[in-house]
């Protein structure tokens, strides 16, 4: 150890800000590359745009004619996602339909359109593709097969900040940015404030990385710029089944609904897209008006729709981006953003990532550690389209199998496919560990504790994003209890688990109300009773 | 078939109707499709805990004049209302059943939290403590090894916070291991099953007392007596300390004991209960229902001189939401539901929900309506009503007991 060690502590080559997946990702990139990297974040991993989205692997077919390069960014990225995220990705295909109310000469501009950028893009008979997808809407006058897929993101996001952690990244959630420290005109670290501890601290490192999303507006005003960003907010629902199993998007010019992904248990329509102001963006909610449009334009696609139970309606803001020069934002581009605050603005040692898509993180985070690097004189390369992720190692199901052998059945398939090859982690040695904490989602007393333990799980919330704790169909009807039962155990904090299952309950809500009619409002009554009336829980 | 009534639901509500029936002297068959509110019960009866305007209640009667003209209690009329209070311990104790607890006042109970809560009367082994305090000086509380839907840890908090002496500790019960291979079967129910298999449960007893030291009273999981209750004064009688059973996540052990045993009681008095089915395809002759049909039975009919429509709210299925509209799902019945789907529902999840106080609308009589018209011969009881809000105002079990005691004196008095 250093003889400095305060100094030392305090001390990063790159401090990044958030921990969505570009963050995560940054901080991965940096951390292979031999950097000492600090990673902060407000609230947990994953929290904002990040895990409000599709979870769809584009194939970029659906920006091949608008977007030639986009499209090809992602088709590549979802190659090398395909490898190095095994565990986190599914490979389902996607189908572009068109309707008989659609114009069926954009089929073959499509199609030459992806094939120009790389994507495999394949005309077929409406017959097979009602074949192979028996879910798609009966009238369709024609299909085109492109290499879509679903991922996983809050998956995708363990996995990156676990393989930071492991190459030595310290990780910090439910740590704040509360201002820059500054030497005139340059960045030369950040005060922050755990809400955890209460401490507040200061760190310090030659670059700082701005990788808030959305947030990343206020977090450069804080460095003294501003980011011309535009909030989009973007409405979805969730279905409580897996409607269909290839993903079925309209072939046409992208518009509102038109995209079914199917993820796990579930399947996702979406999006709506409405600029939102930005004192909205902490609390998103879905009105009627969407969760109408989204059903009516999802029934189009897949007409069982109109019959499935939802089991929630969630929005995400995009952190869209315009042109410096284009302060009315008709120029908003979807593509990644990296600013070098010193060129730009004259602001050293601080750099911003932004814009860009689920589907390009990776590529983000190579940007920006290519940048930090630059920054820092140092000339090593960007490992990660090669190195897979944690939990997509191993050679394949095989493998991870030997691994849980013992564990319960029902249990295997669901917690193997969550944490990949790190499944041997996940305590199963006798009858409690393997005992259901979620029987919608199958995750025992064993995953629950490894989480709690491992993967930096302060609140039900952040379990449920571990681990699909209350995602399934009661929506942590009685799983919330047992997991807070669970948790106040290990923390040994009862009150504040009570606290913590007051917010989680609520969290549910906000997802189930815009959405509360059928099946889904059964649930709801029955969970209102049992938490207001039989536990006597109060606001 | 042909019965004298016919109930639809067979909670509560329609149970209660039922007996009043058939022990008034009508035949009567109960059609039930399944599980009810008495699933997930907290093993107490609630009748008014809080006003609608919030106001904690003390003596529900007194609040009666506070209430709504369209709420059930003031259909039943204060001075009726009276009488069956009165009433009520008589009525169970004629099924078997004990209900502890004053019926003209309201007490406390512990929750799953460990908190007090207001409640009426206690069901058997569920005493109701007449003040807001906790009795006791030192209490162990144990839980089943392993058995997540009862969490000590919450308990223990709330009484430590009020200055009782708390020690949590488990009973490790080896017969319970075969529910364990089955990671999903450590629930309340079946615990209780393998509890009363055998002498399992006499060891429990002696566990838990191994377990004491000098605490005055110990706190257990709802897991014991299924079939019968009085489990409570065995133990108490073994261990010579006060023993308080407190609710775990449903299944609920007394609340489907207290449905099976009205259910006997129901059946032993000659009434007819149709377990597993749906009523379905109402025929009407005029303003009265003639007959219904159920899923099993197809096309053999069920004919009556009255219908009693106690099929529950949303959860049991008596009332579905649509995005348009809330629905009645037997005879498409006139609802009292707001329009506007944003009226249903208040953003945060534990505030008063519209949602919960929405069903049928009724006359004074509780007759159903239809198109703005009454159906002379169909009656509502239970939560299916409209004009209360059950959950908030914690009047569930006393709309429930108190309008199937109103209908079927109706019935009773104008089928003579």
């Amino acid at each position: 150890m250093s003889q400095n060690g305060k100094i030392n502590r305090n001390e990063f080559d790159v401090i990044i800000i958030g921990g969505g997946i570009t963050g995560a990702g940054t901080a991965r990139d940096c951390a292979l590359r031999g950097l000492k990297v600090l990673l902060i974040e407000r609230h947990d991993i994953a929290t904002g745009a990040t895990g409000r989205n599709h979870g769809l692997l584009h194939s970029g077919a659906r920006y091949a004619v608008t977007d030639q390069e986009s499209a090809r960014e992602c088709i590549k990225e979802n190659m090398i996602l395909r490898k190095i995220a095994r565990h986190c990705v599914e490979e389902t295909d996607g189908f572009f339909i068109t309707l008989p109310e659609d114009d069926l000469d954009y089929q073959k501009k499509f199609a030459d359109a992806c094939n120009s950028a790389g994507i495999k893009a394949e005309i077929i008979d409406p017959k097979e593709a009602i074949r192979l997808e028996p879910s798609v809407n009966p009238s369709i006058i024609g299909a085109v097969r492109v290499p879509d897929g679903s991922v996983d993101p809050f998956r995708l996001t363990t996995a990156n900040i676990t393989d930071a952690k492991l190459h030595g990244a310290k990780v910090m959630v439910y740590t704040e940015l509360v201002s820059f420290i500054k030497e005139g005109d340059t960045v030369k670290g950040v005060k922050v404030h755990n809400h955890i501890t209460g401490e507040d601290l200061e760190f310090y490192a030659p670059v700082t990385v701005n990788a808030g999303g959305i947030w990343g507006h206020a977090i450069a005003e804080k460095a003294g710029t501003t980011i011309n960003m535009f909030p989009a907010k973007g409405a979805l629902l969730i279905f409580g089944h897996r409607v269909n199993n290839i993903v079925l998007n309209r072939c046409r010019k992208p518009a509102n609904a038109d995209i079914l992904v199917p993820g796990d248990t579930v399947c996702v329509i979406g999006t709506t897209s409405s600029r939102v102001p930005f004192d909205e963006v902490d609390d998103m909610r879905v009105t009627p008006d969407e969760v109408d449009l989204l059903l009516a334009e999802g029934a189009k696609l897949a007409p069982a729709l109109a019959s499935t139970r939802i089991l929630r309606a969630y929005a995400g803001v995009r952190p869209l981006v315009s042109a410096d020069n284009d302060p009315s934002g008709r120029n908003i581009s979807r593509g990644i953003v990296l600013l070098d605050h010193e060129t730009r603005d004259g602001i050293k040692g601080f750099i911003s990532i932004t814009g860009g898509k689920l589907m390009t993180y990776r590529l983000m985070a190579e940007w920006a550690a290519d940048a930090v690097c630059k920054k820092l004189g140092s000339d090593k390369k960007c490992q990660t389209m090669d190195i897979p992720l944690p939990g997509s190692k191993s050679e394949g199901i095989e493998e991870i199998s030997r691994k849980i052998w013992a564990h319960p059945t029902t249990s295997q398939k669901a917690s193997a496919g969550r944490h990949g090859d790190l499944i041997g982690k996940v305590p199963s040695e006798n009858e409690f560990d393997t005992s259901l904490v979620c029987e919608c989602e199958e995750v025992s007393t064993g995953e629950v504790r490894y989480a709690i333990d491992e993967l930096d799980v302060h609140n039900l919330v952040d379990l449920r994003r571990r681990t699909r704790v209350g995602m399934g169909t009661c929506q942590g009807e009685l799983c919330a209890c047992r997991a807070a039962g669970l948790l106040a155990q290990a923390r040994n904090c009862a009150e504040g688990e009570r606290n913590d299952l007051k917010r989680f309950l609520n969290e549910r809500w906000k997802g189930i109300y815009p959405v509360g009619w059928g099946d889904a409002l059964r649930e709801s009554e029955y969970s209102q009773w049992v938490y207001s009336g039989v536990c006597g829980l109060e606001k | 078939m042909k019965f004298d009534t016919v109930i639809i639901g067979g909670g509560l509500s329609g149970l209660v109707c039922g007996l009043r029936l058939q022990k008034g002297g009508k035949k009567c068959a109960i059609v039930s499709s399944g599980q009810s509110a008495m699933h997930f019960s907290s093993g107490y009866f609630d009748f008014l805990d809080r006003t609608p305007d919030g106001k904690d209640v003390s003596v529900p009667l007194d609040a009666v004049d506070l209430l709504d003209k369209e709420h059930p209690y003031s259909k039943i009329g204060k001075a009726r209302l009276t009488a069956y209070a009165e009433e009520i311990k008589g009525f169970f104790k004629g099924c078997g059943i004990i209900l502890n607890g004053n019926p003209l006042r309201n007490g406390y109970r512990i929750t799953p939290m460990g908190n007090l809560k207001r409640t009426w009367l206690g069901l058997d082994d569920f005493q109701v403590l007449e003040t807001e305090g906790y009795p006791w000086k030192k209490v162990l509380i144990a839980n089943i090894e392993g058995f997540l839907d009862f969490n000590t840890a919450f308990i223990a908090q709330s009484l430590e916070a009020k200055g009782i002496e708390c020690r949590t500790s488990v009973l490790k019960i080896e017969e319970t291991e075969r529910l364990r291979r089955n990671p999903s079967e450590m629930r309340a129910t079946n615990i209780a099953r393998v509890l009363e298999h055998g002498s399992v449960e006499e060891k429990a007893v002696k566990q838990i007392g191994n377990l004491l030291q000098d605490e005055d009273a110990v706190i257990l999981p709802a897991v014991f007596g299924l079939k019968k209750a009085g489990m409570k004064e065995a133990i108490e009688k073994a261990l010579g300390r006060e023993v308080i059973f407190v609710a775990t996540m449903p299944p609920s052990v007394p609340g489907i004991r207290t449905q099976m045993r009205l259910r006997s009681e129901f059946e032993a008095a000659g009434g007819v209960f149709l377990q597993g089915d749906t009523a379905c395809a109402p025929l009407m002759n005029g303003q009265k229902v003639a007959s219904i049909g159920t899923v099993n039975f197809g096309d053999i009919r069920l004919e009556a001189d009255s219908f009693v429509l106690a099929a529950g709210n949303f959860f049991s299925k008596g009332l579905t939401a649509t995005p348009e509209c809330i629905h009645e799902n037997v005879f498409g019945l006139d609802t009292d539901a707001s329009a506007a789907r944003s009226d249903w529902y208040d953003t945060d999840f534990f505030n008063r929900q519209n949602y919960i106080s929405y069903g049928v609308k009724t006359d004074r009589k509780f007759r159903c309506m239809k198109d703005g018209n009454t159906l002379v011969n169909l009656y509502a009881t239970g939560s299916i009503l409209g004009g209360s809000n059950a959950l908030y105002e914690g009047c569930g079990a006393g709309t429930a007991i108190f309008s199937a005691f109103s209908v079927a004196d109706t019935i009773l008095s104008e089928n003579a």
